[in-house]
């Protein structure tokens, strides 16, 4: 299938002062674009300008195939909705007619609703789960019942391109969820392009067919997020420490705690993860170990530790591994244990507990730190 | 069974028993206002009189007849419509600037058009003597339009309600300074003429002012209504409203020429009136429920016809033999809601 959105050497700015120039993307039908990147790097100035909010400053944006400058308003309204960080504040304006707002571009010159148009309405509250919501007035709503029903308007748009600045906000996780499997489905079932910024990048990662980071005065970056972040972009993006993007689980790690290890942490099949953290709160230097490779503990402690002692998955701990992670050890004020069942395979764990009592360092074992 | 919550986009119901008690109300104030004075005219001899005219074309001759139609009916006439108008000019005002308060009077655009009717009438009054209404509502939309550019000018460096409402303030004071000092040059019988002009009142209605209001608001508020789709869209804000496919420039042009067309309209005819552009579309949108400007932009008119026929009865009887501005009565009676609205909203936005 060829590209159904496509933009061609896009600049964009206030004023006419460029902001971000050579924008070049291309998209095809069905597909989730998401711009990601620091704030007020952008993201809203290019979706703006895309949408028409905006004039662009040079370039173009084509969708199916067709300049979206020369389109007449009326028509590029059925083929474009917006959901926009604009705080509306409709006074007296049911749910219901908020959505409904969303069937502008099909109705006739009085705002008539047909029968039809009803159906599309009730059909986006459902789908946004707020049918409940369609009564009551807009002004009353939480702001993540806002956002459900400012969706539902778009939908109720029957959009070819969807465009979504910062949908999320305000949205508590379970509905930050629910918003995204909208989006995705949308894009499966009805083959919609969906050009989305967020703030979440781990989020971003499991929504998107593409990312468009966006920093500085070109993109940074374009692509599918596997690419995205084999090279790294996501740390260069946010100016973040490399391993604080982890990504096996597309989550985002604080900031390790710096300095020699103070507490050694023998860990193993996701036991050692809490105390981790607990540690990285207390801003304590720990290492951990011994780890095989394929361990959840030792994809965390990398992103929280520079002092993780690993082996390679499915065979037996060696002693050069004992060594190194016993010589950490040894200049440690605290041993914790965090509790991994003992095997065969991870015997040397046992005998680094030994050695800790042995030197005399104090071993913490129980679910919470003191 | 799932419940089957039916999607009712509307207020039609409401809407219709706003009207039929509206117009009743009308009907009431209309026979109320021609049958109360210093010569009471039964409502027996109104309908008879009225009838007579309708059908056989013969205006009645007597005493009563003479007050009938040649004071109290184009005067209640011409405060139903221009009330009306104030109203619904109001209500585009506020659209406009997605404030509730907004209102010629309270954003100085009557003050405005107050300025430029003094200028003219003191300064270019010698050369036109014999000049009618025509130059009166002229001078009117004139001020107008100026301070409804000023001040749309200045408001695009505020966002904030209560700016907005204290530049409003300034530039009327501004206007009212000017018109202080122009005043230093007139001579006495001006100064009267513009005082009398600026109370504000329906008192020198005839036929020929029912006929320039009808001809001059008709077409407006007719223009008002037919743009009832955007302006529901555009209580989204600009953004959706530029999504939709709104030309978002000339809707506002066409806005704020209405808004200012009919407020200039009743500013010229009978004055600046008061309060009656901010609390009328309020009062009416909260007994409708509803913001749909399809149904809001009717009903408003009627409710302010409504308000300021009543009004111009209080200001006509209360004191008698003496009249009342009509700002005095509009008010006392306007500027309560405007209170009430602006305690209602701080509340919500906390």
């Amino acid at each position: 299938m060829g590209a159904f959105f496509e933009t061609d050497h896009l600049a964009v700015g206030y004023h006419g002062q460029v902001l971000i120039h050579d924008i070049c993307l291309s998209l095809e039908k069905g597909k989730i674009l998401t711009l990601i990147g620091p704030n007020g790097a952008g993201k809203s100035t290019i979706l703006k300008s895309i949408t028409r909010q905006m004039a662009a400053l040079r370039g173009t944006v084509t969708v199916g195939g067709q300049e979206l400058s020369h389109w007449p308003a009326r028509e590029m309204a059925k083929s474009v909705a917006v959901m926009l960080t604009d705080r509306v504040r409709p006074e007296l304006m049911t749910c219901a007619e908020v959505v409904a707002a969303g069937r502008y571009p099909y109705t006739n010159r009085m705002g008539h609703l047909t029968p039809e148009d009803k159906r599309i309405v009730r059909e986006a509250m459902e789908r946004v789960h707020a049918l409940e919501l369609a009564n009551r007035e807009f002004s009353t709503l939480s702001d993540g019942q806002r956002q459900r029903i400012l969706l539902a308007r778009a939908i109720c748009q029957e959009p070819e391109v969807i465009v979504l600045d910062e949908p999320t906000a305000y949205l508590d996780i379970r509905y930050k969820i629910e918003l995204l499997d909208i989006l995705r489905s949308m894009a499966r079932q009805q083959g919609t392009t969906v050009i989305l910024s967020l703030h979440e990048i781990d989020l971003a990662m499991k929504v998107s067919d593409f990312l468009l980071c966006v920093k500085g005065e070109t993109i940074d970056a374009f692509g599918p997020p596997e690419q995205i972040v084999r090279e790294h972009v996501i740390e260069r993006l946010y100016d973040m420490e490399a391993g604080a993007y982890n990504l096996l689980f597309g989550s985002v790690e604080l900031a390790k705690p710096k300095g020699t290890p103070e507490v050694f942490v023998v860990a193993g099949a996701g036991y050692g993860a809490p105390f981790f953290r607990q540690l990285q709160k207390r801003q304590i230097p720990f290492a951990a170990g011994i780890l095989f490779e394929n361990d959840v503990d030792t994809q965390i402690a990398r992103g929280l530790s520079d002092h993780v002692i690993t082996v390679p998955a499915f065979s037996e701990m060696t002693q050069e591994a004992y060594d190194a992670a016993a010589s950490i050890l040894r200049s440690c004020r605290q041993v914790i244990d965090a509790g991994a069942p003992a095997g065969s395979l991870n015997r040397r764990n046992a005998q680094l507990l030994i050695l800790a009592k042995q030197q005399g360092i104090p071993v913490w074992k129980g679910e919470t730190l003191p | 069974m799932k419940q089957n919550s039916e999607i009712t986009i509307g207020g039609l119901a409401r809407f219709t028993v706003v009207v039929i008690l509206l117009t009743a109300l009308l009907l009431w104030g209309l026979v109320l206002n021609v049958n109360t004075g210093s010569v009471s005219i039964p409502a027996g001899d109104i309908f008879r009189m009225l009838w007579n005219a309708a059908v056989h074309g013969q205006i009645d001759g007597s005493t009563a007849g003479t007050i009938l139609f040649r004071i109290r009916l184009p005067r209640v006439l011409l405060a139903a419509v221009l009330g009306g108008a104030l109203s619904v000019s109001g209500f585009l005002l506020q659209t406009f600037f997605r404030n509730p308060i907004a209102g010629p009077f309270v954003l100085g655009i009557s003050s405005g058009a107050k300025m430029v009717v003094g200028i003219t009438v003191i300064f270019l009054a010698e050369h036109l003597r014999q000049a009618g209404s025509g130059v009166l509502i002229s001078a009117a939309f004139l001020g107008s339009l100026l301070i409804t550019g000023v001040v749309l000018l200045l408001a695009q460096r505020v966002k904030n309600m209560s700016m907005l409402l204290v530049i409003g303030i300034m530039v009327g004071y501004i206007c009212s300074a000017v018109t202080d000092f122009c005043v230093t040059f007139a001579d006495e019988q001006d100064i009267a003429n513009l005082t009398g002009w600026s109370m504000g009142s329906f008192s020198g209605a005839d036929w020929e002012s029912v006929k320039a209001a009808v001809c001059l608001c008709v077409p407006c508020l007719i223009g008002a209504w037919l743009l009832s789709k955007p302006i529901g869209a555009y209580a989204l804000g600009e953004g959706y409203a530029r999504s939709l496919g709104i030309a978002i420039r000339p809707f506002r042009v066409l806005l704020i020429l209405l808004s200012s067309l009919l407020s200039a309209c009743v500013t010229a005819l009978a004055g600046p009136i008061s309060f009656v552009g901010i609390a009328v579309p309020h009062i009416t949108r909260s007994v409708m429920k509803t913001a749909r400007p399809a149904l809001v932009i009717p009903a408003t008119f009627l409710c302010g016809s409504v308000f300021c026929i009543f009004c111009d009865l209080i200001a006509r009887t209360a004191l008698a033999p003496t009249e009342l501005a009509i700002s005095t009565v509009t008010s006392a009676f306007g500027a309560p809601v405007v209170i009430y609205m602006m305690i209602k909203r701080r509340r919500q936005e906390e």
